[in-house]
């Protein structure tokens, strides 16, 4: 374990995850982020409220990662996507797949695991299909 | 119209490996030389800006402004500048803004960056650094792998593909086989770059800039003072812009756009009452093969989509119609990280004065522009110099 003091919002958000429950942040403008948030960075407006984040999303770019460093050494290569749940986007690792038939537009679901290197957890998607 | 700013001198230490030569060493024989070349005495200069992004990982050295300061032999105010590998072209920009502001008539500026005594794998969890610590990094998110994510989603939108990269490579290559002071004088083609390792998807080795040590100091001086003090410089930067983006490259509204860059070569051209059009030559932050497309398109030589043919089409080769990074862009010339966007300065100034290797490419040249991007140019700051013909 690398990251052994908690992370208020991202540490939140895992557990979230892992409870099966996961949120976003959305602000009066209707704009989504990922915690931590005290306001929205695009209007500043503070009043932050945790929405359901959409069971699936789409995969927006992806790659194969062979050079990592140090703490993703023993999982590389390894396939890092930023996926689109609509309201907000999230980057992980794209698991349980071939990483050449990872495809921009794919639908993936959400969840946690830990990292081969260190044991710390890791945002990682599933193809849905 | 508001003055100018001169660029009274400009010096940079050989780019490459080693790994010995502390970051202190180098910015010193960088100042020393641009000290030389400006003919200003030290004892003018009335502040310090110094950029550096990674010296806590390579040198356990924080605090750097009077270091810088000390080892450039200067005492006055010294301000160390971090904004990844955008830190010493925003320390430029507060060098001229100083002086624009009337605050200072000389003001030294550069940078330093020691890399290559960390191992590729450290160095490559430093740079990660400059991206998002919770939400990209601890995804696993490497520097290459940033701007592969921004490639991936730029071919998916736009078209091209990794040929049209390599031909960017070779390019920068090309511009830097008689320039001494890059770190790779050497000649390679489509086949290499597409022939070498894997570092992420898309990129092979040949489409990212290597790990390099070196530094690159310019001393500024006000229009007044080069006038009363007879300085033979013919070098200006009449116009600079900066500006940030979302800093997590999921939260930005398209991937494969640079609105930072966009948005500080605005200013950037307002600030010089010049366009697009009136620039001769730029030296844009080709940290990865794609980001010169990314850099061409936001900074107006391109629409949205068609700079990524631009290499392939030889329009921005040394022969070409507009040519990008004369001096070989960090892909070849090398990248240093902190000292990269003054030595873009230093290089740009020897271009457009003619005492540059490849200043024969721009003979009839007025205007050049410098693009120095910070991150996945969640940071970026634009320079325009002009020479006096």
């Amino acid at each position: 374990m690398r990251y052994d003091t908690r992370d208020d919002g991202y540490d939140d958000f895992l557990d979230a995850v892992e409870e099966g429950e996961p949120y976003y942040l959305e602000s009066p403008s209707g704009d989504g982020w990922l915690p931590p948030r005290v306001c929205d960075p695009k209007t500043g407006e503070r009043k932050l409220v945790e929405k359901e984040l959409p069971a699936t999303g789409e995969v927006v770019t992806h790659t194969t990662t062979h050079v990592a460093g140090p703490d993703f050494a023993d999982d590389a290569p390894y396939v890092v996507a930023i996926v689109s749940f609509g309201p907000v986007s999230v980057t992980g690792q794209v698991r349980e797949v071939d990483p050449d038939d990872v495809e921009i537009g794919q639908e993936v679901e959400i969840g946690v695991e830990q990292t081969e290197t260190t044991g710390d957890r890791v945002i990682v998607f599933y193809p849905t299909e | 119209m508001v003055s100018a700013v001169t660029v009274a001198g400009v010096g940079m230490t050989p780019f490459g490996r080693g790994g010995e030569q502390t970051a202190r060493e180098m910015f010193g024989e960088a100042a020393a030389e641009a000290f030389d070349d400006a003919d200003v005495p030290r004892d003018a200069v009335e502040e310090v800006f110094y950029g550096n992004y990674m010296g806590e990982f390579a040198e356990q050295q924080g605090h750097q402004g009077p270091l810088a300061a000390e080892a450039a032999g200067v005492s006055a105010p010294a301000t160390r500048v971090e904004s990844a590998c955008a830190s010493s072209g925003v320390a430029v920009r507060f060098g001229y803004e100083k002086i624009r502001s009337g605050q200072a008539d000389v003001v030294l500026v550069g940078g330093a960056e020691r890399m290559t005594n960390l191992s590729t794998p450290d160095a490559t969890q430093a740079l990660a650094a400059a991206a998002d610590a919770l939400w990209e990094i601890r995804a696993g998110v490497t520097f290459p792998g940033a701007y592969s994510l921004m490639a991936n989603r730029y071919f998916h939108e736009f078209g091209g593909g990794r040929e049209d990269l390599a031909h960017i490579a070779v390019k920068n290559h090309e511009n830097a086989l008689e320039n001494d002071l890059a770190q790779f004088q050497k000649s390679i083609d489509v086949d290499d770059v597409l022939d070498a390792m894997t570092v992420c998807s898309p990129f092979g080795l040949f489409d990212c800039s290597p790990m390099s040590n070196g530094a690159a100091a310019a001393v500024l001086v006000s229009d007044e003072f080069a006038t009363e003090h007879g300085l033979d410089a013919p070098v200006s930067i009449r116009g600079a812009g900066q500006h940030s983006d979302h800093f997590a490259l999921a939260d930005r509204a398209s991937i494969p756009r640079a609105p930072a860059a966009e948005r500080a070569a605005e200013m950037a051209y307002e600030d010089a009452g010049l366009g697009p059009d009136d620039v001769d030559t730029a030296e844009v932050h080709d940290c990865f093969t794609i980001a010169e497309v990314l850099a061409l398109e936001a900074l107006g030589f391109y629409e949205p989509g068609e700079g990524i043919s631009a290499a392939t089409n030889g329009e921005t080769t040394i022969d070409g119609e507009f040519p990008v990074n004369l001096s070989g862009g960090l892909k070849a010339k090398g990248h240093p990280v902190g000292a990269t966007g003054c030595a873009q300065i230093s290089e740009m100034t020897k271009l457009l004065r003619g005492d540059h290797v490849n200043s024969s490419a721009l003979e009839d040249a007025t205007a050049g522009l410098t693009h120095n991007a910070g991150g996945t140019v969640a940071s970026c700051v634009v320079h325009i110099l002009e020479v006096e013909r």
